[in-house]
């Protein structure tokens, strides 16, 4: 009886929450209506409201750094790690450094990476994987894609051990998980660039750098898919481990992480695609590759060339991530009894074999061994010719889209912002909190935001929640409608997320690419960039939601004569909402991570700050603006979550 | 029959699944019904069991699903601790030892078949089974050669180098009880080891197992929904209801005297005939007069039908298994049992 009780919530408490949340609202409101009359305190935070936090922290960090002489270990790693990054620099593309041996000849680099690929998932991959080093050896970019390569080749393993080892010390001891755990997702939330500054201070710029960020930022999901993962295992696997007398570290080596290899391959596939996305980011603290050649070029415009190398990045990406994520999904296969060692190992014979005859190869036919950036082909000419025309040809509508957008949209929507008490923002996000999720949620929100008022940059923050809110919303009008037409049937909606899942796996830098070339440097096309990136999830979730709807469900509603559309809106999107949301949570995620790094062409919001602080290496002030982004990230993910977890509870799902 | 010290001795064991059962456990008074325990909150699994199973004994253990089985059996071979109570193996309180002697008295004494196989997925079907011998720290080549043994004996010759994967759920479950065999411990806990196989093979493991059992003087704990598989194989029979256990008895006894009216519904459905033998139903001879040719007393009813049908005697001497005179079978009481199957 008491279970049931406790079960079902109180008759009035639906009715005071929706109550409470009207009545923030109509004061939230109503301080926006009286701002003239509002004494100061209320339309900006008051200087007692501002606390220092960015010189705690940069006191703390001195501390740290001089004072218990953390630098000198941070050196000691950064140079062991160097040392690694010069071995691999030396056998991808011949840096002189021990072992002195390379660089390897792009040939033999091909073919191993196609015989990787044959390997792993069949013919389709061998020619992706040996298909994309051909690009990038033809396209004379094999220098910059190699010095990407060799750190990602030193730092991932970093991270997947890190990770490993991390993820089992938090499913060992709860305690740890439980500290683990809030650190995990702020720095899950935290833009790219918050991880640099403390790196800078602590190591300096440089390929051993840019290496320690790719490691720091990858780590995170290895360590969830491993804890899953091991989580997951079934207790009966490990009892019968347990019923043969294996000790708890046989138990952990021999039973549970092998048994919990595809959550933890899953892990591997996300830190190699982090550590991508990474490398190519700290092209801002002097991490020479890809990414340094690309910044460059799409500074000065040189659009045809930037395609090229974006295209490179774009390969790479879809390579690794389709490799490393049908290593995860391979299963064990027997070999037949009697089959011979050369038929058991006839990969790495073919391998071997073709290693050698392509290292003779180069040694007599150059071209076999490098391609000579005279040599290489290039696209940029053709490529900037039918860029500029399409240019030419879509100007009327671009150059009338960006004055529509800015004269009619984000310069009134900037300003409304702008306008706002901060008294009231707080107001009406407290309302938010309390409509959906009671008191809890309403102080958890007040307090992710009250931290933004607090830390002294409200009016940057707001800029940023400008840009987001609008991104979010144009991506919604363009994703929505696509995800429901996507998901009609079961082919359309299999390709459709085939091509969402493709484009999650670019680098967000990529995405600046067509943005700059089509509206230029400029408030716009920060936008565009933000809604590109935001629309992926958020189609992808629509088709995923729409499709899991259960079928009796659809069919009942056919059954009793509904339309296409009937359904669609009675049935399929209410029960495809907590999914459709998950998207909308994950398209505010990426777009704050977009907005920060489009900072580069040119906002005026926290972004901006970042990029001075990152200059200035700051790192006071670069983490308290991350964790001001991280917060505007949790706040949405909260109420997504609470609210989500609500109405499947209430729809029984 | 001599009473031989028992293997395994359990004493009001008790064990409760909730949100800190221990110390709910400790403020519990008297005996508290299944209901109340429910009531509050918490899944009595295992409730007051006492238990003693002698060395060489096949105990087989029954119930509807959800009453405890697979809960008791981890209870005694301690892969969860119990919330009250004690177990003893061979004399030790298990509860009390330390994770070294536990993995010791696992490596030198117990083995399992679980339910769902518990097999190890990315192991082959021979690593499977050579697992609990590697652990035992045997080398590749002698744990090979025994592996490959059982591998023969369970029919599963050819697979060896299969994943679990890639075997069918019966195969799979031979897979686990070719890995227990492997090591033959004294003491086997099957936990309904043979629900995916074919009657075939059903039969021939259970032919292996009574083989082992009487030849090698094994203790087996035997999980079983199957009540021929229970009546071939057992010294006796635990009906388990709610967590208790509510008779524990030889089968003929449970089916002729059941102690409750739960075994009785439950054992309802039997054909007494098959279970009762000509020794429970006989009687002292008393100076009757007794003609022809006796019966063994370890025969059931069913096995002695045609005699009991066509024979016109009205008793039947019975026989011991060195031919004495024990006592004799009046045909009216083993026709009784015969028809009245379900009265
Ligand atoms: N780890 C656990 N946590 C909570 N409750 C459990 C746990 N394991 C078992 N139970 C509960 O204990 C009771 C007994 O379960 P058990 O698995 O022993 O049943 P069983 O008799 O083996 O049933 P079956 O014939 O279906 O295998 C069930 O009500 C089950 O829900
Ligand atoms: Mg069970």
């Amino acid at each position: 009886m008491s279970i049931a009780i406790t079960d079902t919530p109180p008759v009035g408490g639906g009715l005071t929450r929706i109550r409470m949340a009207q009545i923030l609202l109509i004061v939230a409101l109503g301080l926006i209506v009286a701002k003239t009359v509002l004494p100061a305190g209320l339309i900006r935070p008051p200087e007692w409201l501002v606390w220092p936090f960015a010189d705690w922290i940069n006191a703390a960090f001195r501390f740290m750094r001089d004072d218990l002489g953390l630098i000198h270990v941070t050196r000691a790693i950064a140079d062991g790690i160097e040392w690694l990054l010069d071995v691999t620099a030396n056998l991808l593309y011949g840096k002189s450094r021990w072992p002195n041996i390379g660089p390897i000849p792009w040939t033999v680099i091909a073919s191993s990476a196609a015989i990787i690929g044959y390997a792993l998932n069949g013919w389709r991959l061998a020619l992706l994987s040996g298909g994309t080093f051909c690009w990038i050896a033809i396209m004379g970019q094999w220098t910059w894609s190699m010095e990407t390569l060799s750190v990602i080749v030193v730092a991932a393993p970093f991270s997947i051990l890190m990770g490993l080892l991390m993820g089992i010390a938090a499913w060992r001891s709860a305690l740890f998980e439980k500290l683990l755990n809030p650190v995990l997702n702020i720095a899950q939330s935290m833009p790219h660039f918050a991880y640099m500054i403390p790196v800078v201070v602590f190591i300096g710029v440089g390929p051993k750098a840019g290496a320690v960020v790719t490691i720091i930022f990858s780590v995170p999901p290895m360590i969830r898919m491993t804890l899953l993962g091991l989580k997951k295992v079934s207790d009966e696997v490990i009892e019968s481990g347990k019923m043969s007398g294996a000790t708890q570290l046989q138990l952990l080596w021999s039973v549970r992480i092998p048994t919990a290899r595809t959550d933890i391959l899953v892990g591997v596939n996300q830190v190699i695609m982090q550590c991508l996305a990474m490398v190519v980011l700290a092209s801002f603290i002097g991490m020479p590759g890809l990414g340094q050649k690309l910044l460059q070029l799409l500074q000065a415009l040189k659009v045809g060339r930037s395609v090229e190398i974006g295209i490179t990045i774009v390969l790479l990406a879809v390579m690794l991530d389709r490799c490393s994520k049908a290593w995860a999904m391979r299963q064990p296969q027997h070999h037949d009894k009697g089959t011979p060692w050369f038929v058991r190992h006839r990969l790495a014979l073919i391998w071997a074999v073709l290693t050698l005859v392509l290292l003779g190869l180069a040694q007599v036919v150059p071209l076999f061994d490098q391609i000579s950036r005279r040599q290489a082909l290039s696209l940029a000419g053709p490529l900037d010719a039918v860029v500029d025309w399409f240019i030419v040809v879509v100007d009327p509508v671009t150059t009338w889209l960006r004055w529509f957008l800015i004269v009619w949209v984000l310069i009134p929507l900037r300003d409304a912002f702008l306008f706002a008490p901060f008294s009231a923002v707080l107001m009406l996000i407290a309302a938010a909190g309390w409509a959906i999720g009671g008191l809890r949620s309403a102080a958890i929100c007040v307090a992710f935001f009250g931290f933004i008022a607090m830390s002294g940059w409200w009016d940057r923050a707001m800029i940023t929640v400008y840009t987001v809110t609008v991104s979010v919303a144009i991506a919604t009008v363009i994703g929505f409608p696509l995800g429901i037409w996507a998901s009609r049937n079961q082919a359309r909606a299999q390709r459709m997320l085939l091509v969402c899942d493709t484009f999650q796996t670019f680098p967000s830098f990529i995405y600046l690419i067509p943005v700059v070339m089509l509206f230029g440097v400029n408030d716009v096309a920060v936008v565009g960039a933000v809604v590109l990136f935001a629309a992926v999830p958020l189609i992808r979730y629509t088709i995923e939601g729409l499709r899991g709807v259960p079928h009796e469900m659809v069919e009942a509603a056919e059954m009793s004569g509904a339309t296409y559309g009937q359904t669609m809106w009675k049935v399929r999107l209410p029960l495809a909402l907590p999914t459709i949301m998950v998207g909308v949570n994950q398209s505010v995620m990426f777009s704050l991570f977009m907005v920060i790094i489009a900072a580069f062409i040119g906002t005026q919001d926290l972004g901006q700050e970042m990029q001075r602080a990152l200059s200035s290496s700051d790192v006071g002030k670069g983490l308290v603006l991350g964790t001001a982004v991280a917060f505007m990230g949790l706040l949405v993910d909260h109420l997504v979550q609470t609210w989500g977890a609500r109405r499947r509870a209430l729809l029984g799902l | 029959m001599s009473a031989p010290e028992p293997v395994i001795s359990c004493k009001s064991v008790w064990k409760l699944f909730g949100p800190n059962a221990d110390h709910y456990f400790s403020t519990l008074k008297g005996a508290p019904s299944f209901q109340s325990i429910r009531e509050a909150g918490y899944i009595a699994a295992v409730r007051d069991v006492t238990l003693d199973i002698p060395r060489g004994e096949m105990l087989v253990i029954m119930g509807l699903s959800g009453s405890g089985k697979s809960t008791l059996v981890r209870c005694l071979s301690r892969l969860i601790d119990i919330t009250g109570g004690e177990v003893h193996v061979d004399g030790q309180d298990i509860g009390a030892l330390k994770e070294k002697e536990l993995i010791e008295l696992r490596r030198n004494k117990m083995g399992m078949v679980f339910q769902s196989f518990g097999l190890l997925p990315h192991r082959t079907v021979l690593d499977n089974i050579a697992f609990p011998l590697e652990m035992r720290g045997q080398d590749r080549h002698t744990r090979r050669a025994r592996a490959m043994e059982v591998i023969e004996l369970v029919g599963l010759s050819g697979r060896e180098d299969y994943f679990p994967r890639e075997l069918s759920g019966g195969q799979q479950q031979r897979v686990g009880i070719a890995r227990s065999l492997a090591i033959e411990p004294d003491i086997w806990f099957l936990d309904e080891p043979f629900s995916a196989l074919d009657p075939l093979i059903r039969r021939e493991m259970q032919d292996e197992f009574l083989r082992l059992q009487r030849l090698l003087g094994k203790t087996i704990v035997f999980i079983t929904h199957d009540f021929d598989e229970a009546l071939r194989l057992a010294d006796r029979i635990a009906i388990m209801k709610d967590g208790a256990v509510e008779q524990c008895d030889r089968p003929d006894r449970i089916v002729m005297n059941p102690a409750t009216k739960y075994v009785a519904k439950f054992t309802h459905e039997i054909d007494k005939a098959r279970v009762v033998r000509a020794s429970a139903l006989m009687q002292p001879v008393n100076g009757a007069a007794l003609t022809g040719d006796a019966v063994g007393s370890q025969q059931t009813i069913h096995d002695l039908a045609r005699l009991i049908i066509n024979d016109p005697r009205e008793a039947f001497p019975v026989a011991g298994d060195d031919g004495a005179l024990l006592g004799m079978l009046p045909r009216q009481e083993a026709i009784d049992v015969l028809l009245g199957g379900h009265a």
